[in-house]
This record gives structure tokens, sequence and C-alpha cells, in this order.
């Protein structure tokens, strides 16, 4: 038909006028011309979206690969004013250092066993709590509803000093004491991390309490009704029901919580926790520890075997988001983060 | 839990109820033991002078405001670090709103590499360590040219050839308000900081956008409303519940890396001054609850809510 209309083009505007073939040519030649205003405009539109979008990850990306190609710089590259993002005379050295220095494949091993294990403990103790307010009803749930959003609001920043010094010397009702003679001293250990997320006041535990709340407040009821008639009890249903379904939010607190406690050194430092544990905590004295060991005096230097280092802490990172990226994304979409 | 069962079976859901406190247990105990206490003890250390025994254990003295006095009247910084920090906050948490709800509105349609581009809007949440961002920092003032160099500050953007002072110069001229020109163009030197800062809020805005019904737009189109009423009509006002977890979450997020924290830290760990720190945490903590409560009741008188 197309064709067909472009015959016609050129066809006289009398004939168009009383052929009332023409006429039906003329009909789709107006279309065309609104379809292509159309198509105009929405290509417009995208490349507006695209402009901005890809400022912005320019923006995000720039640092990274900023960080990779430098890691890679050699010594003349790095006072080469020629030299933009592609080395001239790449180098491995700074890796090679960088990994033997930060005695790499044992602390990343231990660092990520760390945060999967409290990313775990976070997923279950946080679930439950945010399970029983979702579906039970007991004296004062408002006001303890309440209490969680005081551990959003309240950052543990502003508690940081009481912890440390409940965890210099720890103790329950002075139980340890007698025991032990003196109550232990739990700092440079990571007992205290451990110990705060058991019981569901770890990193951002108010938050991941909140969504699954939110999560479970969604589902519908049938399903655990349908358990209770079948005489599943209040922990069967939850372990082998309720935490099946909460798998979407489940998803993202474990993301979440991973990341965030791979990453934090608030904590690692407030509890003195060994460098050795925590690769986050290592990268830190990375530069300052390749000057002194390998007499290497230039600051300018010196940043170049951190940017190796800390390639090396973004790596895990990098390769489990890129691995979970889809079911994150979809389980945000999903979860009860928004309520 | 219905009425009925309440009335004939109360032992039931007394049982039910009980079972509910089981779960929530140990949360309780530790939000007791470490949040309530510990806020209790930090309020105790802000008016006392605390001297650490040999023994491990720590003595308290009673010196009344005297810690409140000091950071006000004679410390050096903390007035200047406060205001700064707070300031900072003000100025941050509106950009970093709207500009997640403009990403998220932009990320929420379907185009080709969609999946592509979210993954790296989410790349600043994974890479949120102390450690990294300061190495990011180095590498991207060492780029010569593009926005990152110009994010740390404006006057470093002269060597990309881009002179700023020219166009503040000439929006001057054009007689906009001083104020609104300094803010602007402090927004645009924070850009980069107000990307990374936005992570989290980008997800959150994209799942709230997935919430809203789709007849909700069929019905617009239908009414023929064109694409920037139904932005005003029918998105904002169904986000806007979520704009409150924003800012809450914002405001939070830019309390914890503020300066003052460092303060506080620094006070309490390099000067041993134990007491001087607790009166930090807790008047800057006091600072964000103020405007937390301020702002989340501004939002809240204007939100409408869909249930």
């Amino acid at each position: 038909m197309d064709n067909a209309a472009e015959k016609n083009k050129a066809a006289n505007t009398d004939l168009v006028a009383v052929n009332p073939k023409g006429l039906r040519f003329l009909k789709i030649d107006k279309n065309t011309k609104s379809r292509i205003a159309d198509d105009l405009k929405s290509f417009i539109l995208g490349l507006g979206r695209w402009v901005i979008l890809i400022g912005v990850a320019y923006v995000i990306l720039g640092p990274v690969l900023g960080i990779i190609s430098r890691s890679f710089f050699s010594d003349a590259d790095n006072y080469n004013t020629m030299v933009y993002m592609i080395p001239q005379s790449p180098t491995t050295d700074r890796y090679e250092i960088a990994f033997d220095t930060l005695n790499y494949s044992s602390t990343a091993l231990s660092t990520i066993l760390y945060s999967l294990t409290l990313m775990v403990i976070q997923v279950l103790m946080c679930s439950m709590v945010g399970y029983g307010f979702a579906r039970y009803d007991f004296p004062l749930k408002k006001v303890l509803f309440a209490c969680v959003v005081v551990m959003i609001v309240i950052p543990t920043h502003t508690i940081m000093l009481p912890l440390y010094m409940t965890f210099a010397n720890f103790d329950v009702f002075g139980i340890f004491g007698l025991i032990l003679g003196n109550s232990p001293n739990l700092l440079g250990t990571v007992w205290p991390m451990y110990i705060m997320t058991f019981f569901a006041c770890g990193l951002r535990s108010g938050l991941y309490i909140y969504i699954f709340t939110q999560f479970f407040r969604g589902l519908p009821k049938e399903i655990e009704e349908a358990a209770y008639v079948d005489g599943c009890g209040v922990w069967y249903t939850y372990f082998r029901i309720m935490l099946r379904n909460a798998i979407p939010s489940a998803v993202t607190v474990a993301i979440f919580s991973l990341v965030w406690q791979y990453n934090d050194t608030f904590y690692a430092k407030l509890f003195n926790i060994s460098d050795s544990v925590l690769l986050s905590k290592r990268v830190a004295t990375l530069a300052s520890t390749v000057g002194n060991v390998y007499k290497i005096y230039d600051p300018n230097i010196l940043q170049l075997y951190l940017d190796a280092g800390i390639v090396l802490v973004m790596l895990p990172l990098v390769i489990i988001y890129i691995v979970l990226q889809k079911q994150f994304i979809e389980g945000v979409e999903r979860s009860g983060i928004v309520g | 839990m219905g009425k009925k069962k309440k009335k004939t079976k109360l032992t039931l859901t007394r049982r039910r109820s009980a079972k509910g406190f089981l779960f929530i247990v140990p949360w309780l105990i530790g939000f007791l033991w470490f949040y309530l206490r510990s806020l209790f003890m930090t309020v105790q250390f802000s008016v006392s002078e605390l001297t650490v025994s040999p023994g491990g254990g720590y003595t308290l003295d009673f010196v009344g405001l005297d810690n409140f006095i000091y950071a006000f009247r004679a410390h050096g910084t903390f007035k200047q670090v406060l205001t700064t920090s707070v300031g900072n906050m003000l100025i941050d948490v509106p950009l970093i709103t709207f500009f997640s709800l403009m990403l998220a509105i932009l990320l929420n349609k379907k185009f080709k590499g969609r999946t592509l581009m979210r993954a790296i809007f989410f790349l600043p949440v994974i890479l949120n360590s102390e450690a990294i961002l300061a190495a990011m920092k180095v590498a991207a003032s060492m780029m010569v040219g593009g926005l990152s160099s110009a994010g740390a500050e404006v006057s470093e953007a002269a060597s990309t050839g881009v002179s700023v002072g020219y166009y503040i110069q000439m929006f001057s001229n054009l007689g906009l308000p001083n104020s609104l020109i300094e803010y602007v163009v402090g927004a645009v030197g924070r850009i980069s900081s107000i990307i990374n800062a936005s992570g989290v809020q980008i997800i959150i805005f994209i799942a709230a956008l997935q919430s809203i019904p789709g007849s909700m737009y069929e019905v617009a189109k239908i009414e023929g409303a064109t694409a920037y009423e139904t932005f005003w009509k029918v998105t904002f006002p169904m986000v806007m519940p979520h704009i409150i977890t924003v800012v809450v979450y914002t405001v939070v997020d830019s309390f914890i890396n503020s300066d003052v924290v460092t303060l506080a830290y620094n006070t309490a760990f390099s000067e041993k001054n134990y007491g001087l720190s607790s009166t930090f945490s807790l008047v800057s903590t006091l600072i964000t609850c103020a405007i937390l409560a301020i702002v989340v009741r501004f939002i809240q008188k204007r939100t409408f809510y869909y249930n």
C-alpha cells in the first residue's frame, strides 16, 4: 500500500479530489505525516533520556574505570601527561605487591565468610521479628514497632561509646564475672558483631525488620490458615512456608546486608576487629604498608598500589552483584521495600 | 484473629499472642540491651566526666551541663562543623530526592539496555565503602576533564576549558538572585556526590513506580491527559508516601557520613574525651531528629494516601 501511495504522490490534485480511490491515498498520506511526527517526538525523547542516562552513568563509572586503568600504570605512565586511561607500558606489579601485602586470598576468604554468616543471621532473625510484627497481636505492639523505627532513625553512631564500653567488659548480669572472675574484653574479636546481629541489632537491622514486616503484611493470610488446618505448628509454618514465600525480600535484604557488612568500616573500627579478618579495614593501611616495606616514598606512586588494592577489594562484590543482579532487582520490585 | 474467636476462645488468642511475642523476643532483648541502655548511657556520659579505670571499668563524675557549655562556648570547631553538616544536609536532601525520582522514572520505562543501565545505577550502593570512595575521589580528580573532576571543586573546572566564572557572571548579569545562582552552582558542583548518594533512593522509587496500578495510566490516557499532566496527577501523588521514606533514609544517611560524626569519633577515641564526644553525638542527633520531625510533618500534610 505504501508503494501505491508513493506512486500516487505525483498524481494530479484534481484527480485525487474526484477519484474516491485517490481520497483514500490522501488520507494515508496524512497518517504517515503524523506518524513521522510521532516517530520524531519519541526519537527526541529517547535521545534526551539516553543523553541523561549516559551522562550520569559516566559520572558513576568514570572513577571506577579510572581506578582500574591506573592500577596498570607503570611509574613512567603516571608522570606522562600524554597518557590518558590507556597505559603505554602496562604492568601487573601493582597487583602482585598489593596481593601479597593484603594477604589477599586468606583475608578475602575470611571477610566473605564473616559477611556471609552475618548475612544469614540477619535474614533469619530479622525475618522472624518482621513476621512477629506483621502477623501477631500482642500488647504494646505499636510502641514496639515505633522502637524499630527509632532504630532506623537514630544511627549507631550516636550510641557508639556505650557500645564500646559494653563490649570492653562484656557481662550479662554479672554471670561471666562470677564464672571467669573478670568480665571478658570482646574488643578486637568478631564476637560483638555476631552478638549484636543475633539479637537483631546489627548493621541496619532496623531497616531489614521494616522491609520484612511490610512484606509479610502483604502476603495473604490464607496461606498460613491452610497450614494451620493441615496441622502445622507456628514454627513449622514460619520456617517451611512463610520463609519460602518471603524469598524476594529475603534476597533484597541478603544482598544489602552482605554488601554493607563487607564494606563496613565503622563497626570494624569501633570494635577494633583485626585487620587480618577484614579486607575493607586492611586496604586502608595498604599504601603506608607498601611504602614502608618497599621503601617507596612517592605518594603518587603509592596511590597506584592503593588503586590495585581497591580493585581487588571490589572484585568479590562485583562478581556477586553480576551473578545476583537480576534476582536483586526483581526482589526489590516485588519485596515490601516500599510497603 | 477475628473478633468472634476472641469471644469464644480467649485462651487460643492469648496463646497466639504469646507465640507472636516469642518471635520478637530476640530483637526486644537486643533493643533494650544495646539501644535503650546505650541511649540512656549516652545521656549519662554527656553530663559527666568519664575516666577509664585501669581494671577495664570506668567511673563517672557528675559535672552537670559543663560539657554542653564547653561544646558551644569554648570548643574550637564544634559549632562550625555542626552548622556546615546541617547546612549540607539541608541542601543535599531535596536535590537527592528529586534527582533519584527523576532517574527512577527514566529507568522505569521499557527500553533496550535497561538491565545494564539499572546495574550501573545501583553500582554506588555496592561500592559504598569508605576506602573505595576515598580512592575513587582521587581517581576522579586524576582523570583530567569530565564532570567528576569538576565535582570536587567548581574552581577546578577551569582546567577543563569550561569557565564556570563566566557563566556565573552571565547569569548574575541577567538579574537572577545571587542565592539561587549559588545554589545551582553548588548543585552542579555536588553532582557526583549526589549521584553516588542516591542509589538506594532510586531503588525505592523504582519499586514505588512499579506498585502504581497500570489502570490509572489507562484512565488518564483515555481522559486525554498529556504526559505532563499524568505525572503531576497520577505519578507524583502515588509516589508521595514513598518520598517520606526516601527523605528519612537520606537524612539519616547524610548524618552518618557527616563531619560531626567524625568529630565525635575522634574526640572519643583520639582525645579520649568521652563525655564531650557523647555531648557532640547527643546534640547532633537531637538536631537531626528535629529536622526529620519537621520535614516529615511538612510532607505528611501534603501527602495523599491511596489506601
